[in-house]
């Protein structure tokens, strides 16, 4: 009897620029509903590691299968028909739309209808654009253009575009920044709560370790593009190497953790 | 095999001051990120300047003196130019810089006729270089070697510049980072000031130069910006040494192509850029350009259909147009006709720039390929004028569907710069195959059939096409459609990150766009009752483009406003003015620097006040949300 594949399985990601190995044969699962946090310093290739697994970036080795099917080499687009939204660490909304719009334009591909030149934009899905906006919170906001909304406020919105097709798998870049600790605590709640309700498996970076150790399931920890440990929350916060890195010592594990130094 | 070389050696001489122009415009885009248009008119009056003085002083001392003079003085004018208009729209979207430097350009062509008359200046030889070299039998000018020889010089000294001095240092870096400019503080305007003032003086010595070898005439400005533009986006925008080996491709192509192809020598150039823009859209030796600034992009006023209030008072206005013949005479009724075609073609090119954020410089060529097509169907193939007129802009839409192909794999200035190279394509098609197109000479007799055939008639025909394509168009930007075609324009990657295919939705969109066009051709053609290799020009695509940003870009119902006000106004300033370029070019240069957002943005803008001095107490619940008409 065959098991079912993981929503996400990701097996030996290696992306290099030039001389710098951004990220070097990472590997995990992630499973429906489940809520995974992506942990690492800055530059630790997190951000990059998001690109390769929605296609924006294609990895130099290694694969990604979402429920079993490879999507490696395919088009944003397409993987993202395939079930997996995004939100970006710097965020990217229709700047002249407003928010409604913004949400609409996701809901119009997701229908198919983005060859429709005959139908009335603005009465398509504009019920369910409400819901969607309400759900994040930002439901005051419907007709306000894009590009006055403050940072925390856009992430909230890229937060609803992202649910917008339904997804089974959800990659947040740093969803909370920007945003006062309340928030964040808020925001991280509802998009919890939201992955346990439609069984939605979501992978977050966070800088923000009460908000990670808070809502993640499990842990992964990335640093200098090198997975140096997985656990649940109170095994990675044991750990002395992640200590170590959050301590800033993170320069001790030059050429990676296999030499399984220690401070 | 002399003859060849004679040919090769000729090439490269033409090559000398195509990169000296181009050069100074790739250093000036390098530090300011201006692509400037007026780049061919500062050549234009280089040479004018320096046939004027090389007259004046004779010998030696002053051909070569006057040379040089000529340039300084034209560097000098560029200083006032940088610092009078430039330095107001350094942070304007690069459309409206294109256009601000265009507007320039054709104050420019009047004032020369106006100082030396229309007629061709043949300036005096080079002394020194006054007689030819015998190459087996084949005559090489002298004048040609010393310019073959002044390329490379040119490049070497400019090298140096930019290596030795610290001035070089200082654009260098301005070209490879941006933020370095702004980190320069106060020096940052001089460095621009400077950079311009060089950029000019290139051109205009490379105008110099010509006199010997061309005669002076007061069309060389846009025959030169074509070509340049060609060289500096087949070399790479910002780099100098791209310039060179892409002025000497050029050149080359140029002398070998009349030998190989002598019908279509223009397209070789034009087929070759296209295919290097596509492998490398950054140019030979340019770099990829981050993101490119969005074109439009400066407001953030929501759009919304017309109220229920404006529909009716919009169909108002189009009433009281209909009862125009009631008391109009013929004249009144044949421009009202054409009124009404360039509101079809401004809105089609509108709804490009405004929606898809697509600014297109050669949008004439799908205009002039439904006029064409229509010539085409009604001499060659005889077919009724309502076949004919529902046929016709099918040419403008193939037109559109291949090079938008092309066109959209790029975007910002290179778009810009690759729908004009279409154009000019098209344009070089119609104006060589003589025996298909009627070359310069057209095809003439195109008569409306006798239904339209009374100025009356016709105007109805025409209004009630521009009704009903204005009316299909706005219903296409409020679609599903047109919500992605906005989208693709904010955010390519937002866009591609929630399952849309920008590039097939933009192609979709240009195609629209050339149909559309390609409809407004087709009435026009009939109108005139002749098709010319002009209506797909240059000048026409330009028209259209200020038509646009006279109505207002970020706009929906700019393209309408645009192109009644425009059209009028053009009609009106010909008739009553010898200067109408100066005038025009004046007009654009204002829009440009203080009505950026054209009349229906101004319109918004004074209502919206009106909005906020009104009772107190509606605002202060909810900050009122403006939106575009
Ligand atoms: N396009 C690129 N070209 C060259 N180097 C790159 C590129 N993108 C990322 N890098 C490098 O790869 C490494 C990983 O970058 P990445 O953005 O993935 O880190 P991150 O973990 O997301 O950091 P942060 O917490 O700051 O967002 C960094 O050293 C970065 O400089
Ligand atoms: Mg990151």
């Amino acid at each position: 009897m065959s098991v079912a594949p993981p929503l996400l399985a990701v097996e030996g990601l290696t992306k290099s620029y030039g001389g710098i190995h951004a990220v070097r044969g990472v590997s995990f699962s992630l499973r429906s509903g489940e809520i995974l946090a992506l942990i690492g310093p800055n530059g630790a290739g997190k951000s990059t590691c998001f690109d390769m697994l929605n296609g924006q970036n294609q990895p130099d080795t290694g694969r990604v299968c979402l429920l079993g099917e490879e999507t490696t080499g395919k088009k944003p687009r397409d993987i993202w028909r395939m079930g997996v939204g995004r939100t970006f660490q710097i965020t990217a909304t229709f700047a002249t739309m407003t928010v409604r719009e913004n949400v609409q334009v996701a809901l119009i591909s997701h229908g198919k209808q983005l060859y429709n030149l005959w139908g009335s934009a603005p009465n398509v899905d504009c019920a369910e654009a409400g819901r969607l906006l309400e759900l994040v919170g930002m439901g005051g906001y419907a007709d306000r253009p894009c590009g006055e909304l403050a940072y925390g406020d856009l992430k909230r919105l890229e937060l609803a575009i992202a649910l917008a097709n339904q997804p089974k798998l959800l990659l947040m870049d740093e969803p909370t920044a920007g945003m006062a600790p309340r928030e964040r605590v808020e925001l991280m709640r509802l998009t919890a709560q939201i992955a346990k309700e439609k069984s939605i498996g979501v992978l977050f970076t966070e800088h923000d370790m009460d908000v990670v150790f808070e809502h993640a399931d499990r842990i992964i920890v990335l640093n200098r593009g090198t997975l140096i440990a997985e656990g649940s929350p109170a095994e990675v916060r044991g750990n002395p190497q992640v200590q170590a890195i959050y301590l800033g010592e993170g320069l001790l594990y030059e050429g990676g953790h296999h030499e399984g130094a220690s401070a | 095999m002399a003859f060849y070389v004679v040919q090769f050696l000729t090439g490269l001489a033409s090559a000398a001051s195509l990169f000296l122009v181009a050069s100074g415009l790739s250093i000036i885009f390098g530090v300011t990120r201006i692509v400037n248009f007026a780049h061919g008119a500062f050549y234009m009056i280089g040479a004018y300047i320096a046939f004027t003085l090389t007259e004046r002083f004779s010998g030696a001392f002053g051909f070569w003196g006057g040379v040089v003079a000529a340039a300084l003085a034209v560097a000098l004018i560029g200083v006032l130019v940088e610092m009078v208009l430039l330095r107001r729209i350094y942070h304007a979207p690069e459309l409206f810089q294109l256009l601000g430097t265009f507007g320039l350009t054709l104050i420019v062509e009047d004032l020369v006729v106006l100082i030396w008359g229309p007629d061709d200046l043949v300036g005096r030889r080079a002394p020194g270089f006054k007689g030819a070299v015998d190459f087996f039998g084949q005559n090489i000018p002298s004048y040609d070697l010393f310019l073959i020889v002044l390329g490379p010089v040119v490049l070497g000294i400019l090298w140096l510049l930019f290596q030795r001095t610290r001035w070089g240092v200082l654009v260098r870096a301005a070209t490879q980072d941006r933020d370095m400019v702004a980190a320069l503080g106060v020096n940052q305007k001089w460095l621009f000031t400077s950079v311009f003032a060089v950029g000019v003086f290139l051109a205009a010595l490379g105008g110099a130069l010509q006199i010997p070898r061309d005669a002076v005439h007061h069309a060389m400005d846009l025959r030169i910006i074509v070509e340049v533009f060609v060289v500096v986006v087949i070399g790479g925008l910002g780099s100098i040494v791209g310039a060179f080996v892409a002025a000497v491709l050029v050149s080359e192509l140029n002398a070998f192509g009349i030998l190989i192809f002598p019908k279509i020598s223009i397209i070789l150039v034009f087929l070759v850029m296209a295919v290097v823009l596509i492998v490398r859209p950054w140019g030979l030796f340019g770099k990829p350009e981050a993101a490119a600034r969005k074109t439009p992009g400066l407001s953030v006023n929501p759009w919304r259909p017309l109220t229920s209030n404006e529909r009716l008072g919009s169909l108002a206005a189009l009433v009281i147009a209909a009862m125009l013949p009631l008391f109009a005479g013929n004249y009144a009724l044949t421009v009202g006709s054409e009124i009404a075609i360039f509101v079809i073609f401004a809105i089609s090119l509108h709804f490009l720039m405004s929606v898809g954020g697509l600014a297109s410089f050669g949008h004439a060529a799908y205009f002039g390929l439904g006029a064409y097509g229509v010539a085409f169907l009604a001499k060659m193939a005889g077919l009724p004028m309502i076949v004919c007129l529902l046929l016709g802009p099918l040419l403008g839409c193939m037109g559109a569907a291949v090079f938008g192909f092309f066109a959209v794999q790029l975007s910002g200035v290179y778009f810009a710069m690759l729908t004009l190279a279409f154009a000019q394509i098209v344009w070089s098609i119609a104006f060589q195959w003589v025996s298909v197109t009627g070359g310069d000479n057209g095809i003439l007799g195109v008569w409306p059939a006798s239904w339209a055939a009374s100025p009356s008639h016709f105007y109805w025909l025409a209004l009630g096409v521009a009704a009903l394509v204005t009316i299909a168009l706005r219903i296409a930007v409020f679609s599903p459609f047109g919500y992605a075609l906005r989208a693709t324009r904010d955010s390519v990657l937002r866009s591609e990150a929630v399952g849309i295919n920008a590039k097939r939705i933009q192609w979709t969109a240009f195609v629209i766009a050339g149909t559309t066009a390609g409809i407004g051709g087709a009435l026009f053609a009939y109108l005139k009752g002749s098709v010319f290799p002009d209506n797909l020009g240059i000048s026409l695509s330009v028209d259209a483009l200020v038509m646009v940003l006279l109505g207002g870009v970020e706009t929906v119902s700019g393209g309408v406003v645009g192109a009644i006000v425009y059209k009028a106004l053009n009609i009106w300033l010909v008739s009553q003015t010898d200067l109408s370029k100066l005038v025009l070019g004046g007009f654009i240069v204002l829009i440009v620097v203080v009505f950026p957002k054209g009349i229906v943005g101004m319109l918004e803008i004074l209502a919206q006040r009106r909005r906020k001095s009104s009772p107190p107490g509606s605002s202060l619940l909810a900050k009122p949300i403006e939106s575009a008409e």
